[in-house]
C-alpha cells in the first residue's frame, strides 16, 4: 500500500466521518442534558431532504443549509414537546421521529419533484464546493507532507471544517462556560439545578435545540456536500452509528472525534475494498459493515472500560410541589 | 381517587390518540393534493372489499401480531425491545435451515420444526442484549438497535456466501421443498364451504399467531412467571424484595420476546416467500412497537391493532397502485400512531384526567 492510497483512504475517512461527527456532537448536547435521542437519524434525513430541495429550487446552497437546519429544529421541537413538556418516553418519541422523517421526506419529494422520492441532482451553486486551502497547489509536490496537506487536509467542503471546529467549541461550551456546567448538571441531577433557581425545562430545550442545529448541518452535508441531491433513506443508519460513536466516546467531545474518525475509517475501507484478503482468511465486507455496531456492543458490555451515561438520562423531570 | 375509570384508560385514550393520528394523516394527504375521503374508500375497498384484500390484510396482520406481542412482553418487564427486526431476521434463518435441509414428509411436521427453529433463533438473538442488560446494565435499546444492524449484515453474508444456490446471482436461498408448503386460508376454508381467494398469502400461520396471543395472555396474567415479569416491570426493588431475581426474569422475558419476534418468520418466509430473501422482515419488527403501544400491551389489543395495521399496509399498497400517493404514507401514519399513543400519551391523558375529575367533583 503506497502513500497515495493511504492518503486517499484517509481523505474519504474525513468525508465520511463528518456527518457522523456532527450528529454525534448533536447527541452529546442532548444526552448530556438528560434527553436521550435516538431520533438523530430522522433529523438528519429531514435536513438532507429539505436542504437538497431548497438548494435545488433556489440555486443557493446556503439557503438549503438554513432549510435543513429549520427542518431538523422542527423535529427537535417535537422531541422536546413529547419528552420535556409532556414527559413522554424519550425513546419512543425518537423512534416516531425517525419514521416520520423516513415517510415524510419521500412523500414530499414525490409530491414536489415526481422522481420516485428523490430530488433532482444538484450542481453549481446548489452544492458545497471543495475549498482549496492556501498554498495547497504549491505544496503538492513536496514529498510526504505535500500530498497529506493538499489531498487530505485541503479540498473539502466548508462543512467538514465546520464539523472539525465544532469539537473544540463543544468542549469549550460544555466545560468552560456557565451554560455548559448547568447543561451537564441538568443531565446528572436536575433537582439540584432546579433548587439553584435555574430552569430545567429551559436548559433541556436549549440542549435539544443545539442538537437540532447540529443534526441539520449533518444532514445538509450529506445531501449537498458528500452527495449531490437527496435519495430515499440516504442516512442509511448514520444516526445510529453516531449514537454508537457517542457511547464509544463515553459522552466526551474529543473522544467523539476519535470514535467518529474510527467509524469513518471503517466505512472508507469497506467502500474501497470489498473483501479484505489477509492471506490465511478473508474478512467479508459484511463484517466491516457490522464492525461499528459490534464494537459498540463490546464497549457497552464494559469489557473496554465502562460507559456510564449521564445519570438523569431518559428520565423526565417532575418539579416538586 | 385521582384516576380515570379503567374503560377510559383502555379505550378512550387510545381512541383519541388514534383520531388525532388519523386527522393529521388526512392533512398530509390533503397537503400532497389528494382527497383523503377517496383515499380511505380506496383503502377499504382494496383491503377489506374482497377475500383477496382480506387475505393480504390478514397476512400482514399475522406478522404484526407476532412482533407486537414480542414488544408487549418486553414492555411488561419494562424493557423496550426495539430489536424485533433483527430477531425476526434470525428467525427467518432458522426457518430456512429447518425447511431446506430436512426432508419433511408433511407440512404439519415441517411447521412444528420451523416454529421451534424460528423461536430458538429469535430468542438466541435476544439473549446477548438481555444478558448484557441484566448483568452489566448495558441499555437494551441501544444493544438491540446494534443487533438489528448486525443481523442484517449476518444475513447478507449468509445469503451471499453460504446459502445461495450454485449459479444463482440472487442473494436468496433455494425454494423450499413442496412438502414444506403451508396451506393458505383458501385451502383451509374450502372444506368448510367458504370461498377464499386463492392468490392471497394469508396462511395457517394466522392460527398460530392467534394461539400465540392466547399463550401470552395466559403467560402474563395466569402464571407465576407472568406475575414475576409484571412485578419486575412495576418496581425492581419490590420484585427483589419479594425474592424475584431481576437478572433471571429480565433474561427470560427477553428470550420470550425474541422467540415471538422470531416466530414471525413462519408467516413471511415459510408461508409467503417460500425461500429466504434479503430484508424479508420489511420493517415488521418496528411496526410491532406501534402495535404494542396501540394495543396497550394486551394480547387482545395487540390482535386488533395488528389487524388495523394490516389494513393500513394492504390499503397503502392499493393507494400506491391506483393513485400518486406513495407507500411511504403508511410509514407516516405509523410514525403518528407511535407519536400519539406512545410519546405524546400524556398530552391526551392529562386533560382527560382533569375532565373526569371535574365531573366527579360535580357529581359528588
Amino acid at each position: 500500500m503506497d502513500l497515495l492510497t493511504i492518503v486517499q483512504i484517509l481523505d474519504s475517512t474525513l468525508r465520511l466521518a463528518t456527518p457522523l461527527l456532527l450528529a454525534c456532537l448533536a447527541g452529546l448536547f442532548s444526552e448530556r442534558a438528560g434527553i436521550f435521542d435516538i431520533g438523530l437519524e430522522g433529523k438528519m434525513l429531514a435536513a438532507a431532504f429539505f436542504s437538497a430541495a431548497v438548494a435545488y429550487t433556489s440555486g443557493s446552497v446556503w439557503l438549503g443549509l438554513l432549510a435543513g437546519i429549520a427542518a431538523s429544529l422542527a423535529l427537535s421541537a417535537l422531541h422536546g414537546l413529547a419528552s420535556i413538556t409532556f414527559r413522554g418516553n424519550q425513546l419512543i418519541s425518537g423512534v416516531a421521529i425517525n419514521f416520520l422523517a423516513a415517510g415524510m421526506t419521500v412523500l414530499i419529494a414525490q409530491d414536489w419533484f415526481s422522481q420516485g422520492g428523490r430530488t433532482p441532482s444538484l450542481f453549481g451553486g446548489g452544492r458545497f464546493e471543495p475549498i482549496t486551502l492556501p498554498f495547497a497547489d504549491a505544496l503538492a509536490n513536496v514529498p510526504v507532507l505535500g500530498p497529506i496537506y493538499s489531498e487530505l487536509l485541503s479540498g473539502h467542503s466548508i462543512l467538514v471544517y465546520v464539523a472539525l471546529a465544532t469539537v473544540p467549541l463543544t468542549w469549550w461550551i460544555l466545560f468552560r462556560t456557565r451554560f455548559g456546567l448547568r447543561l451537564r448538571a441538568v443531565g446528572e441531577a436536575p433537582e439540584a439545578v432546579d433548587t439553584a433557581g435555574v430552569s430545567v425545562v429551559g436548559l433541556r430545550y436549549a440542549a435539544v435545540g443545539i442538537c437540532g442545529i447540529l443534526c441539520g448541518i449533518a444532514g445538509s452535508y450529506l445531501a449537498t456536500g458528500l452527495q449531490a441531491g437527496f435519495v430515499k433513506d440516504m442516512t442509511a443508519g448514520r444516526g445510529y452509528i453516531a449514537l454508537a460513536a457517542l457511547i464509544f466516546a463515553k459522552w466526551r467531545p474529543w473522544y467523539a472525534l476519535g470514535a467518529c474518525l474510527l467509524f469513518g475509517l471503517l466505512q472508507a475501507v469497506a467502500l474501497r475494498y470489498q473483501n479484505i484478503d489477509l492471506g490465511a482468511f478473508e474478512i467479508p465486507v459484511q463484517f466491516m459493515d457490522a464492525l461499528p455496531y459490534i464494537l459498540t456492543v463490546v464497549i457497552l458490555a464494559g469489557f473496554v472500560g465502562k460507559a456510564i451515561p449521564p445519570r438523569a438520562g431518559g428520565e423526565p423531570y417532575v418539579k416538586e410541589r | 381517587m385521582d384516576r380515570m375509570p379503567a374503560w377510559a384508560d383502555a379505550i378512550l385514550v387510545p381512541l383519541i390518540s388514534l383520531i388525532l393520528a388519523a386527522a393529521l394523516s388526512a392533512l398530509v394527504i390533503i397537503g400532497i393534493g389528494e382527497d383523503p375521503i377517496a383515499a380511505v374508500k380506496l383503502m377499504v375497498a382494496g383491503s377489506l372489499g374482497s377475500t383477496y384484500g382480506w387475505g393480504y390484510t390478514l397476512y400482514y396482520a399475522t406478522n404484526f401480531i407476532f412482533t407486537g406481542l414480542a414488544v408487549a412482553v418486553a414492555f411488561h418487564a419494562r424493557m423496550f425491545n426495539i430489536g424485533g427486526e433483527g430477531q425476526a431476521t434470525l428467525g427467518g434463518l432458522g426457518v430456512a435451515l429447518a425447511c431446506l435441509y430436512i426432508p419433511w414428509p408433511h407440512w404439519s411436521l415441517a411447521i412444528l420444526a420451523a416454529c421451534g427453529m424460528a423461536a430458538l433463533f429469535g430468542a438466541a438473538w435476544a439473549f446477548l442484549p438481555a444478558y448484557l442488560q441484566a448483568k452489566r446494565g448495558s441499555h437494551i435499546v441501544i444493544t438491540t438497535i446494534m443487533f438489528n444492524f448486525i443481523a442484517a449484515a449476518l444475513l447478507n453474508y449468509v445469503l451471499v456466501n453460504v446459502l445461495r444456490p450454485e449459479g444463482s446471482m440472487d442473494p436468496a436461498t433455494a425454494r423450499f421443498p413442496d412438502a414444506a408448503k403451508l396451506p393458505t386460508l383458501h385451502e383451509l376454508l374450502a372444506p368448510l364451504g367458504i370461498e377464499f381467494s386463492r392468490a392471497a398469502p394469508a396462511n395457517v400461520s394466522l392460527v398460530i399467531a392467534i394461539l400465540a396471543c392466547i399463550f401470552v395472555y395466559l403467560l402474563i396474567w395466569r402464571t407465576k412467571l407472568g406475575y414475576q415479569i409484571r412485578a419486575l416491570g412495576h418496581s425492581e426493588p419490590a420484585a427483589r424484595y419479594a425474592g424475584i431475581s431481576p437478572v433471571k426474569i429480565t433474561i427470560i422475558a427477553m428470550l420470550i420476546s425474541g422467540g415471538l419476534a422470531g416466530l414471525m418468520a413462519i408467516n413471511n418466509v415459510m408461508g409467503e416467500a417460500e425461500r429466504l430473501v434479503l430484508n424479508a422482515v420489511e420493517g415488521a419488527g418496528f411496526i410491532g412497537i406501534a402495535v404494542a403501544l396501540m394495543g396497550r400491551n394486551h394480547p387482545l389489543g395487540v390482535f386488533f391493532a395488528a389487524i388495523l395495521f394490516g389494513f393500513l399496509y394492504q390499503g397503502g399498497a392499493e393507494l400506491a397502485l391506483w393513485t400518486s400517493i406513495p407507500r411511504e404514507l403508511i410509514v407516516v401514519i405509523q410514525a403518528l400512531v407511535i407519536l400519539f399513543t406512545g410519546a405524546l400519551d400524556n398530552m391526551v391523558r392529562m386533560p382527560l384526567e382533569r375532565l373526569f375529575l371535574t365531573f366527579r367533583r360535580k357529581g359528588s
